[in-house]
């Protein structure tokens, strides 16, 4: 550690510097994790039986409220703080050779901002009936049918988020573009790096979005207007254009930068480069464009012209061509390589398999025809998940136990980190795959209580959902053991796979982590 | 034991679970009650066996990279990082895949809103948390459909899937159902799944979907966009008799709504 770094309190609560802030938005994702994790808990205890089994007084309304929350919290809270603000913060400036990040203070600005974001929004659960109408925020339910101060906490939350979100967007397009080190053009950029970057220009794009249809909604819920309001002339079909226009996007958000480190984390341990980097790269350029064309197939049922419908039918196909290119291509590199099955090799590997039934089953949504039958049922949530709860966490934990050694100096588990994995693995196959079942059956989503029939699968759900939230708590204290016996980590622990900047730096690297700027051959 | 060996069964087959509403440990669609769910059922077979056999495919290059090129197996990483026809092949051939699926989802899609043959319309209106039914080709019968609580169900009624007052339809005849939702209300939407039909019943909008039930039954579906508390409580009990049962029901249900039928004049 370089001797002027500042006090505790300074350098935490003032930070400027990018891999302090980088911990503090990881540290903060841990936490919105948890807490996130407790909501999915409680969820599934309610679900674990037909009948109402934990909500007090049939209160139904509480149900909603911990789904909205479940769902905010994972998305807002838990992955876009983990894989942009922590591990973009932390890696980007490293990867590309940068001193720091381009805009010191207002990277400080976009971490603070998620604190009120953050009390606000777990607040809102809180305040009066508690804000339910889901992540989506469908309006008139989200404008007329909640009254109350609830839902306005929400949306006021979601603004500093999104706030947060477009000042680190605007942070990391600046620094990727400006300040990489000499000889690092932008075909030589690690794959971590370009996905942060067309991750960075989806939010300075959608998040605009979100905040104009949000402010619309709070002036419908305050100052009498009525963008959403039929009886005013509005349309409730217009803020399902605007919230996808931008949620679509989003979800690709959650997942690139996951795509990013995938690629890092297999060339290492295949100890070979990236197969086909420039397909790689660009593929996931062509997800983030074709991302922005897509979103009006979450609405398959709102009454679409048909022809409309057979457009985001073709298009949204389209997406499953770069994503076929990177997961063959993450194949083609492990193929002929040597691989080495430390515990983020475990999670990668893992991801590209669940990450492909995510994917396949996107495919089968994606025709209007069928998606009619499993739209809002629990097809679709076990499809999303097995995206999100599987592609980006084992990302994030992909990610993690690789830079955990690299960030905070000393080495984890990795006896502890192996039954980690496999305890996650078997407990979200466990929880998301009988949903298929269910969804086909016909189940639909966020019910707080469902037919009888449905009993077996949710029975078995709850089970696997219990040993996931465990498998979180394990985590922490796997991170906690590591701290606890401090065994030294050494500069590349990874061996000739790792060949990125950071490899090269001290464990954890200097306060300032180039004297020089590195040059690249 | 019986039960998993058909569930195995039935996830190959994709068929036989209980008709109407769905059966213990089911894990395919319930069994189509209109052509409109057989086409969708069959769509989703063609395209369930090309997705399996990708996945399949996939999985099984990843166990074979895992077991050869294991740093115990191969000691020497390789260099290659480019191959082109490799590179061109996993472009081309998943578009050539899904063209092979987009064909017949394309004309199941503009088959499924081709409303070029209607015999009969009915009025489906979400509230919260019930569903209104009316129905104008029969003088403007008029009535709402609530769930019936656990107390209130008979021994063969499946709970939170039976209402009140079912929506009766003639077999055989095609349907026309609009949907939409009270103006001053939220979202819903009207979906029974062995019908194949599910549509936003959204306030100030009036959507339309159709059906054309083969045999008599009970059909039960749910609302399937969240409304609110009520969410999991306003479901849809479709049941479809023959046209001469039909016609003795609209006479009895006439008198026995007679005035609900009143309060739809005045409102008109």
């Amino acid at each position: 550690m370089s001797s002027h770094a500042p006090s505790f309190f300074k350098r935490y609560f003032f930070s400027t510097n990018h891999k302090d802030i980088g911990v503090l938005y990881l540290v903060f994702a841990v936490f919105g994790g948890l807490v996130g994790g407790i909501f999915s808990l409680l969820i599934r205890m309610e679900l674990a039986d037909p009948g109402i089994q934990i909500l007090p007084d049939e209160n139904y309304q509480m149900y909603n409220v911990w789904i909205t929350a479940h769902g905010l919290l994972m998305i807002f809270f838990m992955v876009m703080p983990a894989l942009v603000g922590g591990f973009g913060n932390y890696f980007v400036p490293l990867l590309i050779g940068a001193p720091d990040m381009a805009f010191p203070r207002m990277n400080n600005l976009s971490f603070w901002l998620l604190i009120p974001a953050l009390l606000l929004l777990v607040g809102s659960a809180f305040v009066g009936d508690g804000a339910g109408p889901g992540w989506t925020l469908y309006a008139p339910l989200s404008t007329t049918g909640q009254p109350g101060m609830s839902v306005d906490m929400a949306i006021l939350a979601m603004h500093l988020a999104g706030a947060s979100s477009i000042l680190g967007a605007i942070n990391f397009i600046t620094t990727i573009f400006n300040m990489r080190a000499p000889g690092m053009t932008i075909h030589k950029m690690p794959l971590f790096v370009w996905s942060i970057l067309i991750t960075a220009f989806l939010l300075l794009l959608a998040l605009p979005v979100l905040a104009g249809a949000i402010t619309m909604m709070l002036t419908d819920r305050n100052f009498g207007t009525g963008f959403f309001n039929p009886e005013l002339g509005g349309d409730p079909v217009l803020f399902q254009h605007l919230f996808w226009f931008f949620g679509h996007p989003e979800v690709y958000v959650l997942i690139l930068p996951g795509f990013g480190i995938i690629s890092q984390v297999i060339s290492t341990f295949s100890k070979k480069p990236i197969f086909g980097y420039l397909g790689m790269a660009y593929a996931m350029a062509a997800i983030g464009v074709v991302g922005f064309v897509v979103w009006a197939h979450h609405m398959y049922t709102v009454g679409m012209d048909v022809d409309t419908q057979a457009y985001f039918l073709a298009a949204t196909m389209i997406i499953a061509v770069p994503t076929g290119i990177k997961v063959f291509s993450w194949i083609a590199t492990m193929w002929e390589g040597s691989i080495d099955f430390k515990t983020p090799m475990l999670f990668s590997i893992g991801m590209i398999i669940l990450f492909t039934i995510g994917g396949v089953t996107g495919v089968v949504l994606a025709n209007t025809g069928i998606d009619v039958a499993l739209h809002d049922t629990y097809y679709v949530v076990a499809h999303f998940h097995y995206t999100m709860s599987m592609g980006a966490l084992f990302s994030i934990y992909a990610g993690f136990y690789y830079w955990f050694s690299k960030m905070s100096g000393v080495e984890y588990n990795e006896f502890l980190g192996k039954i980690h994995f496999w305890m996650v693995f078997i407990g979200v196959n466990l929880t998301f795959f009988p949903m298929h079942f269910s969804g086909l059956a016909g189940m639909p989503r966020r019910i707080p209580d469902y037919p009888n029939a449905f009993e077996g699968w949710n029975d078995v759900s709850s089970i696997g959902a219990y040993i996931s939230v465990f498998s979180a708590f394990f985590f922490v204290f796997i991170v906690l053991e590591a701290f606890f016996k401090s065994r030294k980590a050494a500069i590349n622990p990874w061996g000739i796979g790792a060949t990125t900047f950071e490899w090269k730096l001290s464990s954890p690297p200097p306060f300032h982590s180039f004297d020089e700027l590195p040059k690249v051959k | 034991m019986k039960n998993l060996l058909f569930c195995i069964l039935s996830l190959v087959s994709f068929s036989a679970f209980g008709k109407g509403q769905p059966t213990d440990w089911q894990v395919g669609f319930q069994e189509a009650a209109t052509l409109r769910m057989q086409e969708i059922i069959d769509l989703h077979v063609f395209v369930f066996w090309i997705i399996t056999f990708i996945s399949v495919f996939v999985f099984s290059l990843i166990a074979y990279a895992c077991i050869k090129f294991n740093s115990k197996a191969n000691k020497t990483p390789s260099k290659t990082t480019h191959h082109p026809l490799l590179e061109v092949a996993w472009t081309l051939i998943p578009v050539v895949i899904l063209v092979v699926i987009a064909i017949p989802s394309f004309r199941l899609l503009y088959k499924q809103n081709d409303f070029s043959k209607i015999d009969m319309t009915i009025k489906a209106t979400g509230y919260t948390w019930y569903w209104s039914y009316e129905y104008p080709d029969h003088d403007g019968l008029t009535f709402d459909s609530l769930m019936l609580t656990a107390e209130e169900l008979s021994e063969d009624q499946p709970r939170l899937l039976t209402t009140d007052n079912y929506v009766v339809v003639p077999t055989n005849t095609n349907i026309k159902v609009q949907i939409t939702a009270d103006p001053a209300g939220v979202i819903h939407a009207w979906a029974v799944p062995a019908l194949g039909v599910k549509m936003d019943a959204v306030p100030g909008r009036l959507n339309e979907t159709y059906f054309n039930i083969i045999e008599p039954g009970i059909y039960y579906g749910q609302c399937s966009e969240l409304c609110g508390q009520g969410h999991g409580f306003m479901p849809i009990t479709v049941k479809a008799v023959s046209s001469e049962e039909f016609s003795s029901w609209v006479e009895s249900a006439k008198e026995e709504f007679a005035k609900n039928k009143d309060d739809f004049i005045a409102l008109k």
